[in-house]
């Protein structure tokens, strides 16, 4: 047996230090494995961003200076396409909402066996590359794409429907393809509503519509609010669909940086506007965490 | 509260099958106005369907119910006005102990003073004045089943049904809270219709029990004659500890188990076949030179076992026929069982006004 020696005035109940001492290599241990973690987010995130950063405020005669954000401020152009950034990712996040909240409910509320087979349908999106699927919308909308002449078949319009290269394409492509980010924590939310909740609102009085609106609402809404920044916050930075359904009317800012560094290869700017972007979207998320109680879908806690 | 009416409840030919099984088989019950009734019943037993189609949870396939004078079965849940404790307790983890309580009063249009004081005055009734304001998952097991009955009844419902509200607290606690919700409701005066597996919990805090088993019900009576007179094998074996001894009959018509008489005569003479039920705490140990007499009936064994259990002790006694008896006694300084070890022989004796005798069901 070993004994611990004390000092004197100090005394030490059994074991204390060698205990104490196996606890601190543990977190050291663990703090060991999760170094390369740390070390892959430093290297592919923190520096390419610190980089771009520093870009940003290098004018072109390599000296630091404002002119990237000052000529954002002046030209007419870039707070059009800040606003058109806004307005699509607004938009696809309404719509999202009006077609998602309808079908998650019906994927929770679905007997066992076939939410497996619905889930799919749903997730299915998901396993296909983007840009297929862009490009699927791009047959099925234009001029004389599978819609229109559909419709024309049946009499819906006579002559053809200008569905794509606009800001309809647009969002018609950009709701399909956010759809799955918004369902997935709202099923997630809803799931956790116990039957018994409505039960007992409509026991107390509650007609269905209020049980909705009173219970079942406030409790999926922690879902709802979590799938709704996803989708926002991802079309924010959105390229590849609205590049190609919008057809260079509807201009985002990943468009904008691509033409600029394609164009004019000015990386200052470019990076300007990458920074003005990220610090925006890092805005949205700080007021919405402000305002709402996150799920643990998107932040990990309850 | 003054102007609490309560209303009986009139089952009439409640069924309800899933598939080819009867979750209900033509139920007839009789719920008096203000009774505390208890659906006592092993689990898939059929009491929680019961219940649930009282509140208008499930949907019979036929049958009546009757609040009072009023056809409900086609009624939606939100226009019955009974009040309902939750197994879960459902209480809404977004509104405060305040506004969930107060949500069915707001639902029914009464103005914000009034719904104060109401609201205040059914937390007081469960002892939880002054948490109006906490958060629900702010409060223990215990004050959340004490919101989960203030929420029942703050309406002023003329019936009130509880699913197991209190299976989820630990014993001390859950024996505490029958004794208060048997308080609360004699202080209401609301019809009460209480689902339970616990027999002890039923036996407790009923007026009435209905013991249900496979959608039917088995017997309705008080707990006194559920336990003293249970009327069938199944009542005997689920109520309490019981052993039972199948008897015959004698050329004489006396019913008999061994050498032992039990009785001089059926207690019905159209059915042949009897069993005795035995309660192992009616059973007495007897001193050694004793004989039957006119008070007893008398079995002799021997010990195998003897169990000592704090409150109470039992011994198993193996009857020379090959029953085995359980025998419960105290553990006081005089007790007779407490003398008992495995191995002796020992005669035991039931008091003729305790014998229990239910027809046996041919197999």
């Amino acid at each position: 047996m070993r004994r611990t020696i004390s000092t004197p005035g100090q005394t030490q109940a059994l074991n204390e230090v060698a205990l104490s001492g196996q606890e601190r290599r543990e977190q050291w241990t663990l703090l060991g494995l999760s170094t390369p973690a740390i070390l892959v987010i430093a290297i592919v995130v923190l520096v390419p961003v610190g980089w771009l950063f520093y870009l940003s405020f290098v004018g072109s005669d390599g000296q630091f200076s404002l002119e990237h954000y000052k000529k954002m401020v002046e030209y007419k152009s870039y707070a059009r396409v800040f606003m058109t950034t806004f307005q699509v990712s607004l938009l696809t996040t309404l719509i999202c909402i009006v077609l998602g909240y309808p079908l998650a409910y019906f994927l929770a509320h679905l007997p066992g066996r076939w939410t497996g087979l619905f889930m799919l349908a749903v997730l299915l999106p998901f396993w296909t590359s983007l840009l297929v699927r862009t490009y699927a919308w791009l047959v099925l909308l234009q001029r004389k794409g599978l819609l229109n002449d559909l419709a024309m078949q049946i009499g819906l319009w006579d002559s053809p429907i200008k569905l794509v290269h606009n800001m309809t394409g647009t969002l018609i492509g950009m709701a399909h393809i956010m759809l799955p980010f918004l369902v997935l924590p709202l099923y997630g939310a809803m799931k956790k509503i116990e039957p018994d909740m409505m039960h007992a609102a409509s026991n107390l009085g509650a007609s269905p519509v209020r049980s909705f609106w009173n219970v079942y609402f406030p409790l999926s809404v922690s879902g709802l609010v979590a799938g709704a920044l996803i989708v926002f916050v991802l079309c924010l930075g959105f390229y590849v669909t609205p590049a190609v359904l919008g057809g260079g009317r509807v201009v985002m800012v990943a468009t904008q940086i691509t033409a600029i560094l394609e164009y004019q290869f000015d990386w200052g700017a470019a990076s300007a506007l990458g920074v003005v972007l990220l610090v925006a979207t890092i805005g949205v998320l700080y007021l919405a965490g402000r305002f709402f109680k996150f799920d643990s879908a998107l932040f990990g806690k309850g | 509260m003054d102007n609490t009416t309560a209303l009986p409840i009139s089952i009439r030919s409640l069924t309800k099958k899933y598939g080819d099984l009867f979750a209900l088989k033509t139920v007839d019950l009789e719920i008096r106005s203000g009774e505390f009734l208890t659906l006592l019943g092993p689990s898939g037993s059929g009491k929680t369907t019961l219940l649930m189609a009282i509140a208008g949870f499930n949907r019979p396939d036929s049958g009546s119910i009757f609040f009072g004078d009023a056809e409900m079965v086609l009624t939606p849940p939100h226009k019955r006005d009974v009040g309902m404790v939750f197994q879960s307790y459902a209480l809404f983890p977004h509104m405060s102990v305040a506004e969930n309580v107060g949500f069915p009063l707001k639902l029914r249009g009464i103005a914000f003073a009034e719904r104060k004081a109401r609201v205040e005055e059914a937390l007081e009734t469960v002892q939880l004045s002054g948490l109006g304001e906490r958060g629900i998952d702010q409060l223990s097991g215990g004050q959340r089943q004490r919101v989960a009955l203030a929420r029942a009844f703050v309406f002023r419902p003329r019936i009130l049904l509880m699913d197991e509200p209190l299976s989820a607290l630990d014993k001390k606690l859950r024996e505490q809270m029958q004794i208060e919700l048997k308080h609360i409701h004699r202080q209401l005066g609301v019809t009460t219709v209480y689902v339970t597996h616990d027999q002890r919990e039923a036996l407790t805090m009923s007026d009435r029990i209905a013991v249900i088993n496979h959608g039917e019900l088995a017997q309705v009576d008080t707990p006194e004659a559920i336990y003293n007179k249970p009327s069938n094998e199944f009542v005997a074996d689920f109520i309490g500890e019981s052993t039972m001894l199948p008897l015959t009959q004698d050329s004489a018509g006396r019913l008999t188990f061994g050498e032992s008489v039990v009785a001089s005569e059926a207690p019905d003479p159209s059915h042949n076949d009897w069993s005795l039920v035995i309660r192992p705490e009616r059973l007495r140990v007897l001193a050694k030179d004793a004989s039957a007499g006119d008070q007893h009936v008398m079995f002799s064994g021997t010990v195998t076992e003897a169990v000592f259990q704090g409150d109470t002790a039992f011994a198993l006694v193996k009857l020379r026929g090959g029953a085995t008896l359980t025998v419960r006694f105290g553990t006081g300084a005089v007790s007779e069982g407490s003398r008992l070890e495995a191995g002796q022989s020992v005669s035991v004796g039931l008091i003729r006004e305790d014998l229990i005798l239910i027809p046996r069901e041919s197999a």
